[in-house]
């Protein structure tokens, strides 16, 4: 096994909105970096500016290309006493966080989810390198979640 | 005006030291002082000795010359009476009181301040004593809350009270129902002062003995080794090839300032680190430094996120060590190298570091826990009880893989690290936020996988590199379980709350 993989998790996808949230970003960030490359190549001629922009283009459309695997990538499961959380293709990461650690829960919604009907629910322990935020929920899941985790927060609660 | 330091603890609102607003203004009182004194200078020539007067622009030449010195009087006197109204209001608006369940400060004149603190979220508590403030037997109560400067600052109180007030604060915050011990009965004023200033501890009760000892050679030494000195030898060593190369002398005059701050830091270093002592209370762990101006810090159980002995390379060949902390603290007293206040002992061989780790960490002590130290800080690795990386990882961490290790032990998690920087990192199981595991292509190409345990932020990062796959999804599973459990089972916020009355 090459791969880190959790074998017996269980885990809950977020929407498949999700994608066409995050594709409508990156195709607008590529759109801003070819429209700036063509115009710094025809317009200005200014050479090392339109081979930089080009070199973000295509970073842009890799990253458009890579959008999809990375939203289904994305999981969240709840057991019985933590939060276990993954994302990643190139650079995986798993995080699990006691329920009792929590220190706040955060719903926020961006201009295009929100017009999607999708909220970012982010979990905040007393430590900053955690970095648990679950995107691409809709948002009655969302503020569910998030009643269930200060719930089973307060019945678990511990120190710092 | 002092009420007897036992009445403190009583709910009632109560006053600080009369000299607070002296204390507090006392570096900016003597710099205007200064300031007015070196103008005044010619001035005074002038009337001792006449014939020495110029004729300046200063104003205190315009006001002899033109006769308003009544009128200036008076202006001087009227500000200064204001001045003096000013703090004796803002002196009378400062007020504390300290309940069963809070400490809780209220100040400010127009805008009004107040601030509630927790006793069981206490995550230390530090007595200060500037020079200026030792002087008038005064010292400054820190409790420190967990967050970015959120302590609550009792500056100043009398010396005794502050003892006294800090016993109380931690019996309170403790959870222990034994009653407070009676204060100690004084001798006359001078001698009190005299006793006060001398005592490194200024405790009512006998100070528990400092399990350390600071040599002044070892201090020495481990400056004069440390990773600050490699870096000023490096800048020498750039300087003289520059001259030599180039001929020019005018870098001299740039490494000036740089020179300046070097020194500024050893001696701040050093004085800090000179009267350094630690000492293990029924209520947390006991750190003192100073030699003028001293703080004695408490930190009662469980508030110690992680823990880490390092050693810069050149500390190599007299084993001596460091130790730091994370905190959930962030206090505005600076520590013995000017950093926030996280480093323990600042410099140590193995028995004192073995010391400390036991005082700071008494759920790591167990049978073997001496020889567990021991190999955690000084061995090369292989097979010594820790989960060591596989030879593959020496394609990342040629010089390290060896040592690179970790260890459950009952009550912590253990990390070591570091071939060429030794580090040896403790975290106790309570006190873990939440653990990740990670892994990039590289490492997914020679199935190895980080480990993350995340802790409050300080100056310690926890984490292990390049473990083997399986052994990283078995130890994330492990940790996570381990993490749970100790957290629900955790008591240290009332960590007395078990004992008996006494």
């Amino acid at each position: 096994m090459r791969r880190i993989e959790l074998p017996d998790a269980q885990w809950t996808r977020v929407s498949p909105k999700l994608i066409a949230v995050d594709l409508l970003g990156a195709a607008i960030f590529l759109v801003i970096a070819a429209g700036a490359g063509a115009a710094a190549w025809w317009l200005l001629h200014v050479l090392w500016l339109a081979i930089a922009l080009a070199v973000l283009t295509v970073i842009a459309l890799v990253n458009i290309a890579l959008v999809p695997r990375r939203v289904r990538a994305i999981g969240y499961q709840l057991r019985e006493d933590d939060l276990l959380f993954t994302r990643g293709i190139m650079w995986k990461r798993f995080v699990a966080v006691p329920y009792g650690r929590m220190q706040l829960v955060d719903i926020q919604r961006g201009p295009i989810a929100r017009g999607m009907g999708l909220s970012e629910l982010k979990f905040v322990t007393a430590a900053a390198s955690a970095g648990v935020t679950i995107p691409g929920l809709l948002a009655a899941d969302a503020e569910t979640l998030r009643d269930h985790l200060v719930s089973v927060a307060e019945s678990r609660r511990a120190g710092l | 005006m002092n009420p007897g330091a036992d009445q403190l603890i009583d709910g009632e609102w109560h006053r600080l030291h009369p000299a607070s607003p002296l204390l507090k203004g006392g570096i900016a009182f003597v710099a205007i002082f200064g300031v007015v004194v070196s103008n005044l200078r010619e001035q005074l020539l002038g009337v001792f000795v006449p014939r020495l007067a110029q004729r300046g622009g200063d104003p205190v030449d315009y006001i002899v010359g033109h006769g308003y010195i009544i009128q200036a009087l008076l202006v001087i006197l009227a500000v200064l009476l204001v001045l003096i109204g000013g703090f004796y209001v803002s002196w009378r608006m400062h007020t504390f009181r300290i309940t069963d369940e809070v400490v809780e400060v209220r100040s400010g004149v127009f805008i009004r301040n107040n601030r509630k603190a927790r006793l069981d979220r206490i995550q230390g508590i530090n007595i200060v004593r500037p020079l200026l403030a030792r002087v008038f037997g005064a010292a400054k109560l820190e409790i420190d809350q967990a967050g970015h400067d959120a302590s609550l600052h009792l500056s100043y109180l009398d010396t005794r009270a502050a003892d006294q007030l800090r016993k109380d604060i931690l019996r309170l915050a403790s959870g222990s129902r034994a009653a407070s011990a009676a204060p100690a009965t004084a001798g006359s004023l001078l001698d009190r002062r005299v006793e006060e200033f001398t005592a490194p501890h200024h405790d009512v009760d006998a100070a528990p003995e400092s399990i350390v000892k600071m040599h002044l050679g070892r201090l020495l030494g481990s400056m004069i080794l440390g990773t600050g000195s490699v870096i000023a030898l490096l800048l020498i060593a750039g300087a003289i090839t520059w001259i030599a190369v180039t001929g020019d002398l005018f870098i001299l005059f740039l490494a000036f300032p740089s020179v300046i701050g070097f020194g500024s830091y050893y001696v701040r270093r050093f004085t800090r680190s000179l009267r350094y002592s630690i000492s293990g209370t029924p209520d947390g762990v006991r750190v003192g430094w100073g030699l003028l101006s001293t703080t004695n810090e408490t930190l009662p159980p469980g508030r110690i996120h992680s823990v880490e002995v390092s050693q810069p390379l050149f500390w190599r060949p007299f084993g001596w060590w460091e130790v730091r902390v994370n905190r959930a603290a962030h206090s505005r007293t600076r520590g013995a190298d000017n950093q926030a206040n996280t480093t323990l002992l600042p410099v140590g061989n193995l028995a004192d570091v073995t010391k400390v780790l036991e005082l700071m960490l008494p759920e790591l002590v167990g049978a073997e826990s001496v020889s567990m130290i021991e190999r955690g800080l000084r061995s090369r690795g292989g097979d010594d009880g820790f989960e060591n990386s596989p030879l593959r990882a020496a394609w990342l961490r040629p010089l390290s893989w060896r040592r690179n290790g970790f260890l459950v032990t009952p009550g912590s998690f253990v990390l070591r690290r570091g071939g060429i920087w030794r580090s040896f990192t403790v975290v106790p199981k309570p006190r873990l936020q939440s653990v990740a595991i990670e892994q990039g292509p590289a490492l997914r190409m020679l199935r190895l996988a980080d480990l993350h345990l995340h802790t409050v932020h300080g100056p310690i990062r926890p984490h292990l590199d390049v473990v083997d796959v399986d052994v990283a999804v078995r130890l994330f599973g492990v940790v996570a379980a381990a993490a749970v459990t100790a957290g629900q089972a955790d008591t240290s916020h009332r960590w007395r709350a078990g004992e008996a009355a006494v």
